[in-house]
C-alpha cells in the first residue's frame, strides 16, 4: 500500500467548517530528517498531530512503517513527541518527568531509572535530576524533553517547533545538537517549523506546506532552486518572480520564471550582455548596507522591482558601490533562472 | 497649569492622607477590621470562654466560673464520642464523594465539552447555590420519604427505596457543598495546559493513568480549598441529619439539643468541628500541598 516509513494517503482534516488538511499523501523514509515547513494556520501541526494520535483524521489513512495505525490512540503508536513549549510535568522532578514514559511501560524501578539517567546524561543535565522543570532555562526544558521522548527509542521522533522558544544563539546550537542525536540514533525525525533557514539547515527532505496542502517536497537545493509553485519560490528565501508582461519582455515567453537576488549581478546600465546571459535595466531606488551583503532594490521602466543581494567582499570604499539613483543593468546567467511550472 | 493648581486645592483631604501612610491603612482597614476582630474573634472567642462555664443541676442557670468537665464529657461519654466519630466519617465521605464527581466532571468541562455545554453545566452546578439552604433539604426529603420518588419508582419491581439514614444525609450534604468543591476543581483543571494530557499518552499513559499521575497532583490545592468548604460546612450542619437522617445525630443535632438546656456543653462540643478543621489544614500542610496554592 505504501512505500514510506511514516505514509499518509488520502488524509482530511476538517475542524467544524475549517478544512485543515486537504487530500493529503506524504511519505517519509526511514532514518530521514524530515521538515514539515509552511506559515501559521498551512496545516503543519496538524499532520504531526494526525500522525502522533491527537487529533483524528477525518478521512484518509495514517500507516507508520506497514501498521496502519489511523485507528489507534497516541499510547499505542511506536512514535514520540516533542512538543512546542515542552509539556514538562510541572509537579515532577526532571528524573521523574524521564521517567514517565518507562512508567506507563512497567520497566521495573531500578531499570528505568538507569535508562532515564543515562538519557538525562545524553543531553548534558546529569546535574539537574532532582530539580523541578520552572528551575531550568528554556534551553535546559528543550534538552530535558528531547531526552524525555528519546528514552522511549521510537522508531519516530515528532518535534513541534521545538526550537520556537529560543534564542537566536541557542536555537542554531540546539540545531547541531538534533542533527546529531537523529544522526547517531538513525531516528525518523519530522520536525515542524516555520523558520525556512531552520528546515534548510537540518533537514534531508523538506514538505513546504500552505493552506492544508503540501506545495512541494524535496531537499533543500530542490525547494531552493526549483520550487515548483510561486509560493515555495516566495516562503524559501527572497525570490524575483517575473510573469505576464515582464516575464514576456525578459524572455519571449509569459511562462513564470524566478530568480534569486544572490545570483544578480548589476552592471553600468550600458553594458551588453553576453551570451548566455539575460538582464534588465532600472534605477536603484534603495542600496541597504547589512554587513556580510548589500541588499540593491531596483525598478525597471516597466515599474517590476528586482531585488539583488551582493556579498561585500572588499571594504566598502574600496569598490566601485552603486548608490541610490543609479541607473543599472541587473544581469544573471540565464541557465539560473528557474520556471515555476504553476 | 491652572488645572494643576485647581487639583491640589479642591481635595484637601486627599492630599493631607496622601502624605501619611499610618493614617491611610487605618481609614483602608478600619472596617474589615472591626468586622473580623469586633465580630468575629470576638464571638468565637466569648464561645470558648463560655465552654468553661457551668450550669446549675438544680436552677438549669448557667454559672460563670471554670470547669474542664464539659470538655472532659465529649471524650467520655460514649454517644457524644460516637456522634464525633460519625460526623467525621460523614464529613469524609461527603468530601470524598464531592471529589469524585468533581474531578470527572472537571474534565469533561475544561477539555472536552464544547463552550456552550460548558456553560450549561457551570450553571448547572451553581443552580443549587441559587436555591435557599433549607429549600434543598426539603426537596431531598421529598425525594427519599415514604411516598417519594425512589419508593414510587421501585415499587412495581417489588423494592423500596433507601429510607431516611446516614447514606442520605451524606447524599444530602453532597448536594449542598458539591458547588465549591466543583468550581475550584474545574477551574483548575483548566489551567492545566493541554499538552500535559498530550504528552501523557503520547508516553503510553491510558485516560486512568493520566488522571492518577499528572491531573490529580496538580488540582490538589483546589481540592483542599474546596475540601475546606465540603469538610468544615458538613461537620457543622445539623438540619440535613434532622430532615433526612432519621434517627441519625451529628456534633450540629447535640449542640442545638442543648443550646438552650445547657450552653457550656454546646459552645464546648462547638469546639470539636473546629478542631477537627484545624487538624485537617495542619495534614494537609504535612503533605507539603498547601505550599503549591
Amino acid at each position: 500500500m505504501s512505500t514510506g516509513f511514516v505514509s499518509l494517503r488520502g488524509v482530511n482534516k476538517y475542524f467544524n467548517e475549517v478544512h485543515a488538511v486537504a487530500n493529503l499523501d506524504l511519505d517519509v523514509k526511514a532514518g530521514e530528517f524530515f521538515s514539515m515547513l509552511g506559515p501559521s494556520g498551512s496545516g503543519k501541526t496538524t499532520v504531526l498531530r494526525l500522525i502522533a494520535g491527537f487529533e483524528n483524521a477525518s478521512s484518509g489513512r495514517v500507516v507508520i512503517e506497514s501498521q496502519d495505525v489511523t485507528d489507534l490512540a497516541p499510547f499505542d503508536r511506536p512514535v514520540n513527541t516533542v512538543f512546542q513549549d515542552y509539556a514538562l510535568f510541572p509537579h515532577m522532578s526532571i528524573q521523574d518527568n524521564v521517567e514517565y514514559g518507562l512508567r506507563t511501560r512497567k520497566v521495573p524501578k531500578a531499570e528505568r531509572a538507569k535508562q532515564a539517567l543515562e538519557a538525562i546524561d545524553s543531553v548534558k543535565l546529569s546535574h539537574l535530576s532532582q530539580r523541578l522543570p520552572h528551575q531550568l532555562s528554556g534551553g535546559q526544558r528543550q534538552r530535558i524533553a528531547l531526552a524525555r521522548a528519546l528514552v522511549l527509542r521510537p522508531k519516530v521522533l515528532l518535534l513541534d517547533e521545538p526550537l520556537g522558544a529560543l534564542d537566536k544563539q541557542l536555537r542554531e546550537e540546539m540545531q547541531v545538537e538534533l542533527k546529531r542525536i537523529q544522526r547517531e540514533a538513525g531516528i525518523t525525525f519530522i520536525f515542524v517549523t516555520h523558520d525556512q533557514e531552520e528546515a534548510m539547515r537540518m533537514s534531508d527532505r523538506i514538505a513546504v506546506f500552505n493552506e492544508g496542502s503540501i506545495e512541494q517536497i524535496g531537499t533543500p537545493q530542490e525547494v531552493y532552486e526549483k520550487p515548483q509553485t510561486k509560493f515555495v519560490a516566495s516562503f524559501l528565501g527572497v525570490s524575483n518572480i517575473f510573469d505576464g508582461a515582464a516575464a514576456k519582455e525578459i524572455f519571449g515567453s509569459s511562462t513564470m520564471v524566478n530568480i534569486r537576488p544572490e545570483r544578480i549581478k548589476l552592471v553600468p546600465a550600458d553594458t551588453k550582455l553576453n551570451t548566455g546571459e539575460s538582464g534588465v535595466v532600472g534605477t536603484i531606488i534603495e542600496a541597504s548596507y547589512i554587513g556580510a551583503t548589500t541588499i540593491y532594490l531596483i525598478q525597471t521602466q516597466s515599474g517590476q522591482r528586482v531585488i539583488a543581494t551582493r556579498l561585500n567582499e572588499e571594504l566598502p570604499d574600496q569598490i566601485n558601490r552603486y548608490e541610490t539613483g543609479d541607473r543599472v543593468g541587473a544581469v544573471w546567467k540565464s541557465d539560473h533562472s528557474a520556471v515555476i511550472p504553476t | 497649569m491652572s488645572t494643576t493648581i485647581t487639583k491640589a486645592g479642591n481635595r484637601p483631604l486627599s492630599a493631607y492622607l496622601y502624605k501619611r501612610a499610618k493614617l491611610r491603612l487605618f481609614s483602608l482597614l478600619a472596617l474589615p477590621m472591626f468586622w473580623i476582630v469586633g465580630v468575629y474573634i470576638l464571638s468565637l472567642f466569648l464561645l470558648l470562654v463560655t465552654a468553661f462555664w457551668f450550669v446549675d443541676p438544680f436552677t438549669s442557670k448557667v454559672i460563670v466560673g471554670f470547669t474542664l468537665d464539659n470538655f472532659v464529657s465529649i471524650f467520655t461519654v460514649p454517644a457524644y464520642i460516637s456522634t464525633s466519630i460519625r460526623t467525621l466519617l460523614i464529613a469524609l465521605a461527603v468530601t470524598g464523594l464531592s471529589v469524585l464527581f468533581a474531578v470527572p466532571l472537571g474534565i469533561y468541562m475544561a477539555k472536552i465539552a464544547k463552550p456552550w455545554v460548558r456553560n450549561a453545566l457551570a450553571v448547572a452546578i451553581t443552580l443549587p447555590l441559587w436555591a435557599g439552604y433549607l429549600v434543598k433539604i426539603i426537596a431531598m426529603r421529598l425525594v427519599f420519604t415514604e411516598e417519594g420518588f425512589f419508593n414510587w419508582a421501585l415499587a412495581p419491581f417489588g423494592l423500596s427505596g433507601p429510607t431516611f439514614s446516614i447514606p442520605i444525609v451524606i447524599l444530602t450534604l453532597t448536594y449542598l457543598w458539591f458547588p465549591y468543591m466543583a468550581l475550584p476543581v474545574f477551574t483548575a483543571i483548566r489551567q492545566i495546559p493541554p499538552n500535559l494530557f498530550d504528552a501523557s499518552s503520547d508516553m503510553g499513559a491510558k485516560g486512568f493513568t493520566t488522571i492518577y499521575r499528572v491531573v490529580m497532583p496538580l488540582i490538589v490545592p483546589a481540592i483542599i480549598a474546596g475540601s475546606v468548604f465540603t469538610f468544615s460546612l458538613s461537620l457543622g450542619d445539623y438540619l440535613a441529619a434532622k430532615f433526612t437522617g432519621g434517627s441519625t445525630q451529628m456534633i450540629g443535632s447535640i449542640i442545638a439539643a442543648n443550646i438552650n438546656l445547657n450552653p457550656p456543653v454546646a459552645a464546648a462540643f462547638s469546639m470539636v468541628p473546629i478542631a477537627f478543621v484545624v487538624i485537617y489544614l495542619m495534614v494537609a500542610r504535612r503533605t507539603g500541598s498547601l505550599e503549591r496554592m
